[in-house]
């Protein structure tokens, strides 16, 4: 079998042992990697039920199909758990070095059972396993640990996935971060600290080798020079951040806790801006000929020094989700939540709950003492400093800190009980994940992929953004064949999050971006790695796979129809100014787009999968416990 | 301290234009064994404090000191291109040559602990696989002299461009 191993390494943290499960070819066909086959990992080993922090959720790696090769930006590999902000699944993907290690290290995935009584650090030298004490890594940032770790060895091809400050103190929005990328959103930096896992070190010498190399070289320079065009422009000069000033203009700008979707300092947070004054070096994942990464530096004021990667979709939830119109706040903000690993999203969203809070009366200035804020906080929309303070008591779980370290769902219930108040519908989540950076109201077809979302308020999961903001759908409105696009988008995404490949891929392959752009290169990809013989069919039922086994995943861990919701806000708070003023999704148009939904998707009126629908793609086991 | 310059070509990286990924280690790899192995690449890519980045294969010194060092006459430089020929009878693994460079542009391989140079990819026609591949153009197969000049045009570029960077709308 060529692209993998046939292998699973299987570690018990409890008892400190490990072995190796040995999977059949029909199992990847099906499974394939990423996502897909992390969550099928997921299903096979979690103890059905449990809480996210047991001992029986299991935390899944699973590889990728190109990870390894010279295919540009398959280096990515898909980590799941039970997801403790929603109690369903937490799929994540990250990038670069990490799943390049763990291919020539022949391991096509890991499951890390049970939990450590001391913090840990699991060593995977090719097929050998090792525990070493975690203590001296301990407190240490992301960043800071892998270097520590590869100061150890001696090594700069050992690579780390790790968990940083915000994880150690289960921050519930922590992430696992890996060569500067994170598997980020639904909280796996606090279920590794559950189990006291600090990191997973990964040291792979094997080669890799591929069915066909002359054709996958061939294609991989194609695609590799195809990258350097305008297909992705948009990608390499400013990065994603260009959409600050694009979303603006639409009116889907979240702006102060997505009150309105125009900010007015908008410019001053564009990634225009960003280039201009702070960018100091694009970087890439490791295989990627894109570079996607703005470095970007605070020069000078009080937050000199501050430097990381800045991207639309943190950069929005921390300036004008936040009403901040400081550039360097805004970096300051992004850099504490990836050295401390904490999601940069979620953080942002719960800073601008409580800032909302704080102006509507419900929380004082007093309410935010902490050790650098002794009188508390004036946690105004705008206030740079403040957030600043704030996210560093969200990690230290100081004062107030420790109740929004549970993101906005749990952060409303305390508040809502101990104030009286109802500032639940102010919390900016679907399904316990915060919200991204568009703003649902009038993009009617992405609001109810983000509703019917496996993973909750994810942008990347449901990719139904794309034809609302295009125009291929009018986004102010709904008809009939709203449920076929949003069912179709989502199965889209899917694809690239199960090869998985990055998708700032996809208009690389011939131009068009459209699954008859792209899904014939794809296929051709995977048979001249594995020897296969797939074609547009076959790739394309892999998307449609993966969200299935998501899906299924979510039914047997108890998922409700009544689960497929929106936040207050987007069905009764309409925007007040710009292009999209006026508009909500009523709760009679969310169950109507449900309805036509769940119909495209040929699940039952309750959301829940047929049997014969499993069966027909390969997954009878899941039919027998959970179809109808 | 840089041990001698050389007037041999050699594959060199502009680090302003390296984004670290890493896809002439695989070119690399691939032409030398057949797999793709960052271990058994004689460039390798280097990233610390997160945004310094290069990439270094061995830079054919004049009187190269790794040829000096080996106590085992394992290895050998063609006067012509610089090229350090390595006779895998003769290495033991020591090691010494690895102390000598002052590039940390020798590998070894992880199997057999035996060292391992770039050699220009002289027996493929159309020279160094990890610059063609580049898609940044950051390598390049150049001698010192050429590598010179071109730090003087890109300093001199780089001043003219400058007045409109440090402008601030604010």
């Amino acid at each position: 079998m060529y692209g993998y191993s046939g292998k699973i390494l299987h570690i018990d943290l409890n008892e400190r042992k490990h072995w190796v499960e040995e999977k059949p070819e029909s199992w990847y066909k099906v499974y394939i990697g990423g996502v897909a086959m992390a969550a099928r990992l997921c299903w096979e080993n979690i103890e059905v039920g449990c809480d996210p922090y047991d001992p029986g959720n299991p935390i899944c790696f699973a590889n990728g199909i190109f990870a390894g090769t010279p295919v540009p930006v398959g280096g990515k590999y898909g980590l799941a758990s039970k997801s403790p902000l929603t109690n369903v699944i937490g799929d994540s993907l990250s990038g670069s070095w990490f799943s390049i290690a763990l291919k020539r290290a022949q391991w096509d995935g890991v499951v890390i059972h049970g939990a450590s009584e001391d913090w840990v650090h699991i060593l995977i030298d090719d097929e050998r396993v090792e525990y070493l004490p975690a203590e001296k890594l301990l407190g240490l940032g992301t960043y800071e640990t892998e270097e520590e770790i590869r100061e150890i060895f001696g090594d700069d091809q050992i690579r780390s996935a790790t968990i940083g400050p915000a994880g150690e103190n289960q921050i519930r929005f922590a992430n696992v971060t890996n060569d500067g990328r994170q598997a980020g959103r639904t909280g796996h930096g606090a279920v590794w600290a559950s189990k006291k896992l600090k990191a997973v070190s990964v040291r792979g010498t094997h080669g890799v080798t591929v069915a066909d190399p002359e054709t996958l070289l061939q294609m991989s320079f194609d695609i590799t020079e195809s990258s350097q065009g305008p297909h992705t422009e948009k990608y390499r000069i400013y990065g994603t951040s260009t959409n600050m000033l694009n979303m603006n203009k639409m009116g889907l700008l979240p702006t102060r806790n997505y009150q309105e979707g125009v900010f007015e300092f908008a410019e001053l947070v564009s990634g225009e801006y960003l280039d201009e004054h702070h960018k100091v070096k694009v970087i890439a994942c490791a295989q990627c000929p894109i570079a996607c990464e703005q470095m970007s530096l605070v020069k000078k004021g009080p937050f000199a020094g501050a430097m990381t990667g800045i991207e639309y979709e943190c950069l929005q939830a921390v300036s004008s989700n936040c009403g901040i119109d400081d550039m360097t706040a805004a970096i300051r903000l992004v850099d504490i939540a990836d050295r401390s690993g904490m999601d940069a999203m979620s953080m942002g969203v719960t800073i601008s709950y409580a800032m909302e809070c704080f102006e509507k009366g419900v929380l004082k200035k007093e309410d935010f003492k902490g050790e650098k804020a002794p009188e508390g906080i004036e946690l105004n929309f705008g206030n740079g400093e403040g957030a600043v303070i704030l996210a560093e008591m969200i990690i230290n779980r100081e004062g107030i800190g420790a109740i929004l370290a549970e993101g906005t769902r749990i952060a409303a219930e305390h508040i809502d009980q101990e104030y009286d108040a109802e500032t639940w519908k102010w919390a900016m989540n679907i399904k316990g994940l915060e919200c991204p950076g568009y703003d649902a109201r009038s993009l009617k077809t992405f609001a109810v992929g983000l509703a019917v979302g496996t993973r909750g308020g994810c942008h990347n999961r449901s990719a139904a953004y794309d034809p609302d903001i295009k125009g291929q759908t009018n986004r102010f409105t709904i008809d009939e064949t709203r449920g076929k696009v949003a069912a179709r988008s989502e199965e889209y995404a899917a694809v690239y999050d199960t090869l998985p490949m990055c998708k700032f891929i996809r208009r690389c392959f011939t131009g068009k971006a459209d699954r008859a752009g792209a899904w014939p290169a794809i296929a051709k990809l995977i048979n001249a790695t594995t020897g296969w013989n797939f074609d547009y069919d076959d790739v394309d039922l892999i998307g449609v796979r993966a969200h299935t086994m998501k899906k299924a995943f979510n039914i047997r861990e108890g998922w409700k129809e009544a689960d497929d919701d929106l936040p207050y806000r987007w069905k009764h708070d309409p925007m007040t100014i710009g292009p999209s003023a006026g508009h909500v999704v009523t709760d009679e148009e969310l169950k109507y787009l449900k309805k036509i939904y769940y119909e495209a998707k040929g699940w039952t009126e309750e959301g829940l999968i047929p049997k014969n629908l499993l069966v027909d793609l390969g997954m009878d086991d899941i039919a027998e416990e959970i179809g109808v | 301290m840089v041990a001698s310059t050389s007037k041999y070509k050699y594959v060199v990286c502009d680090p302003e234009l390296c984004i670290g990924c890493q896809l002439c280690e695989y070119i690399c790899s691939y032409t030398k064994t057949g797999e793709f192995n960052s271990y058994r690449s004689r460039i390798r890519t280097v990233r610390v404090d997160e945004v310094l980045i290069t990439a270094v294969a061995c830079r054919t010194c004049e009187n190269a000191p790794c040829v000096i060092a080996c106590t085992r006459d394992a290895l050998s430089q063609d006067q012509e291109t610089g090229i350090i020929h390595i006779d895998p009878k003769k290495c033991d693994g020591c090691a010494w040559c690895i102390e000598a460079c002052d590039f940390g542009a020798i590998s070894i391989n992880p199997r057999t602990k035996l060292a391992e140079f770039c050699n220009q990819c002289e027996d493929v026609e159309e020279g160094p696989q990890c610059v063609k591949i580049c898609p940044k153009d950051a390598l390049e197969y150049t001698t010192p002299d050429r590598r010179a000049q071109r730090t003087r045009h890109k300093l001199v570029k780089s001043s003219l461009e400058f007045p409109s960077k440090a402008k601030d709308p604010r």
